[in-house]
């Protein structure tokens, strides 16, 4: 037995052991995800149990190194553990914007001291991490912001608002992107750690057409933050006014996720999961969904083929921001037929039937997954200029 | 199976992408051809040169003498092919008739292989019998006869029909029509008595026949394997084909991508290079992204196929017809970008789309293959 192959015996034997039998369903709600925190909260002891056992092991964040957490795992054993997890539904013991964003950046940028501090916490749930990125004036054209961080000597004083801050009221901390020079656009941007409790922070969710508030605004009212936390722990992220690489490092990832949840080796066909609820209505649907599903199983070996490429440097650097927009768009094509399948069901926004119009919230929410993290058309305008080399702009 | 080229693969690509290029490119193959009114379509010179690069025995067994690669390698020369639309034999002969002779006996593949491998053969596969793919429908019937069979009846778009020194032909051998089983596939010389040859040019100036058999008396040494149990190899012999199709179907529509974003490079209108106009940019991307995505679900197929998975229909499938629609979508918006020059005979860009719409046919369109989705998914 190759070494790869005892290893996923080894994984199996583990999974089947401590993967509780209720942990192995996809989430239906977003009540069934665990983000971890300084207060976490369970909601049955299936997922505590789940929980801590990945933690025990690393496996909350497989490929990170043991050092800070993690289990160390190599691309190959990476993939593997996927495709044994992904086998018996297993859910992520733990979703957070710290394994997601704020991991990745200090894995490339950070000091060893930042690492064991802040990756053996996100590691281990105990801190839950909120994006301070959009502002309202500055969108697609992020680095317009404007949220201001004076220079105090040992501390900054912040001021300023964020928008779009994705669970911000129920965060601990915040990776958040404060303007230090003001002379300089690209290099005027810092990439700040700091308390969500801190004085002066204050957070207002906002109200979705999906009737949901993952989103928050924040506002920063004169917020003091601490230029170190330690020997060796500055507070930002990279150096000071060079956030902007950090960000922009951190944006490739972003695409890559949110393009990542719609392909993947999960997808299956989207028909055939209609018509084993005897939802297809006629021939004329019947042959969009089938248009539909080409898209999807053709983009699911993309995005294989894609995560096979990154992990050994073969693919643009610029791909991502292609897997983005098309992960995007076919994601927002699926629930247009989901709903359009659906009929009068689908569009219950509050009934036990729907879940309390899950369908209906959800196609909606789809809407923003070609805005946030860089619209659509933002894409366009990056594949074309660096992966076309196409003049102009 | 990681989803890349490997190190062979990769020189591969750079050795077949240099020589089509050269050897294959449009001035000198396609137009040379067109141009002199060319009977094959294609010239027999490059066809040796292709033997000499080890391109025509590549899914030939060692064995056998051919090189035993797989589908994605044939893959990746039939994208090379596509992007320089090299008129040649190599997806009939060395991808669709090598995979059914594979499966013919040792004096089967003792006749004909060695000619294919040298490049001194051209082989035709005869299944089609109407304006489309239906090969679940074969009405071409083959009597016992003594110790071998009759055969009659038509087959349509047979590429290189006339040129072919063999044909692979799908036959009834017993049963109704649209029987799965009955089938046999024989291969059928080119000087056996009986077959009417109607060589027609298509759009993209290639040569198909419409072939006629009347009473051809084979030996039964012309069966490829089982008599009536032809379905499985003309399965794989088609799957084969699909996926070459796709592959070629990739390169024409990097082909057509390629040289229409280098065009927006150049042209100026408005007093400003076009490719400045956002308008332009987003529709050149929107192809980048549906030609990765193609090609991804080709190296999928070309990967279950060399791995010899169960359910490569579906994948087979998915990728013709992603190709199909990308291919299609490049080829259009490259005649639109290039404007009026687009229209014209001197420009490449024409000849893209007259290739496209021969291969979008060839094997089953996106329509077909869209059903086939549906079906093997179960709806």
């Amino acid at each position: 037995m190759s070494d790869l192959e005892q290893f996923r015996s080894e994984l199996r034997s583990w999974l089947e052991a401590n993967c509780p039998e209720e942990m192995r369903q996809p989430a239906r709600s977003e009540d069934d995800v665990f983000w971890g925190g300084r207060n976490p909260t369970f909601q049955n002891d299936a997922q505590k149990a789940w929980f801590e056992a990945c933690v025990e092991k690393g496996y909350t964040v497989p490929d990170w190194p043991t050092e800070y957490g993690g289990a160390g795992l190599n691309a190959a054993e990476l993939k593997v553990f996927r495709q044994e997890m992904n086998r018996i539904n297993a859910r992520p013991p733990l979703s957070s914007f710290g394994i997601w964003m704020l991991g990745p950046a200090l894995l490339h940028f950070g000091t060893h001291e930042q690492k064991e501090r802040f990756l053996t916490e996100i590691a281990r749930g105990e801190i839950r991490w909120c994006q301070g990125y959009s502002e309202p004036g500055s969108g697609s054209d992020l680095v317009s912001l404007q949220t201001f961080g004076e220079d105090k000597g040992d501390h900054w004083v912040v001021n300023g608002q964020k928008i779009w801050t994705s669970y911000a009221d129920h965060a601990d901390w915040i990776f958040c992107l404060v303007r230090t020079d003001k002379s300089d656009k690209y290099r005027g941007i810092t990439f700040m750690l700091y308390d969500m409790e801190s004085e002066g922070v204050s957070t207002k969710p906002i109200k979705l057409i999906s009737g949901r508030s993952p989103f928050c605004e924040t506002f920063f009212d004169d917020v003091k933050v601490p230029k170190s936390y330690g020997e060796n722990i500055p507070a930002q992220v990279g150096e000071v006014n060079r956030g902007w690489d950090v960000a922009k490092y951190l944006l490739g990832h972003e695409r890559a996720m949110i393009s990542g949840q719609s392909g993947g080796e999960r997808t299956g066909s989207l028909g055939a999961a209609l018509a084993r609820n005897d939802m297809i209505e006629n021939d004329l649907m019947r042959a969009e969904i089938a248009m539909f599903d080409i898209d999807a199983l053709a983009f699911a070996a993309m995005a294989e083929k894609f995560a096979d490429e990154i992990k050994v440097g073969k693919c643009h650097p610029a791909q991502p921001n292609m897997m983005k927009y098309a992960g995007t768009e076919l994601n927002k094509a699926k629930h247009e037929l989901v709903m359009t399948a659906g009929g009068s069901a689908a569009l219950e926004w509050e009934s036990d039937a729907s879940k309390d119009g899950k369908h209906a919230r959800d196609w909606l929410r789809t809407k923003a997954n070609s805005i946030e993290g860089g619209t659509s058309e933002v894409m366009l305008n990056v594949i074309s200029k660096r992966i076309l080399e196409l003049p102009g702009g | 199976m990681a989803m890349y080229y490997n190190d062979d693969q990769t020189m591969l690509s750079d050795t077949a992408g240099t020589f089509m290029s050269e050897e294959g490119a449009i001035a000198k193959q396609l137009r040379h051809w067109r141009d002199r009114d060319c009977p094959d379509g294609f010239g027999h010179a490059l066809w040796k040169q292709f033997a000499e690069m080890g391109f025509t025995g590549m899914l030939v067994s060692e064995e056998d003498g051919g090189l035993g690669m797989g589908h994605v390698e044939a893959g990746i020369v039939l994208e090379e092919i596509g992007r320089n639309l090299t008129p040649s034999p190599f997806l009939t002969s060395s991808v669709m008739a090598a995979s059914a002779l594979g499966q013919g006996s040792a004096e089967m593949r003792g006749r004909w292989l060695p000619g294919l491998i040298s490049g001194d053969s051209v082989f035709a596969v005869a299944v089609d019998e109407g304006p489309k793919h239906r090969p679940q429908n074969i009405a071409c019937r083959a009597e016992k006869s003594g110790n071998g069979f009759k055969l009659s009846g038509k087959k349509t778009f047979v590429i290189q029909g006339a040129s072919a020194d063999m044909m692979v032909v799908a036959a009834r051998t017993s049963g109704a029509d649209d029987d799965n089983d009955g089938l046999t596939l024989f291969a059928v010389p080119k000087d056996a008595s009986g077959v009417d040859q109607d060589p027609v040019r298509l759009v993209d100036s290639s040569m198909a026949s419409h072939v006629t058999f009347d009473g051809v008396e084979l030996d039964g040494d012309a069966v490829i394997g089982e008599v009536d149990g032809g379905r499985d190899i003309l399965n794989a012999m088609l799957n084969a084909g699909r996926v070459g199709a796709a592959a070629e179907g990739v390169g024409v529509a990097r082909g057509a991508m390629d040289i229409t974003v280098d065009y927006l490079k150049q042209r100026k209108q408005f007093g400003t290079i076009i490719g400045e106009f956002q308008a332009l940019q987003h529709r050149a991307a929107h192809l980048y992204s549906e030609v990765e995505i193609a090609r991804a679900a080709v190296l999928k197929a070309q990967q279950k196929l060399d791995e010899g998975s169960e359910n490569i229909d579906l994948f087979v499938s998915v990728a013709k017809a992603k190709v199909a629609k990308t291919a299609s979508l490049s080829v259009k918006e490259g005649v639109q970008m290039h404007g009026g020059i687009g229209m014209t005979d001197e420009y490449d860009i024409g000849l893209f789309m007259k290739r496209d719409r021969a291969l979008q046919e060839f094997c089953g369109d996106l329509y077909y293959h869209a059903g086939r989705v549906a079906e093997l998914s179960g709806y």
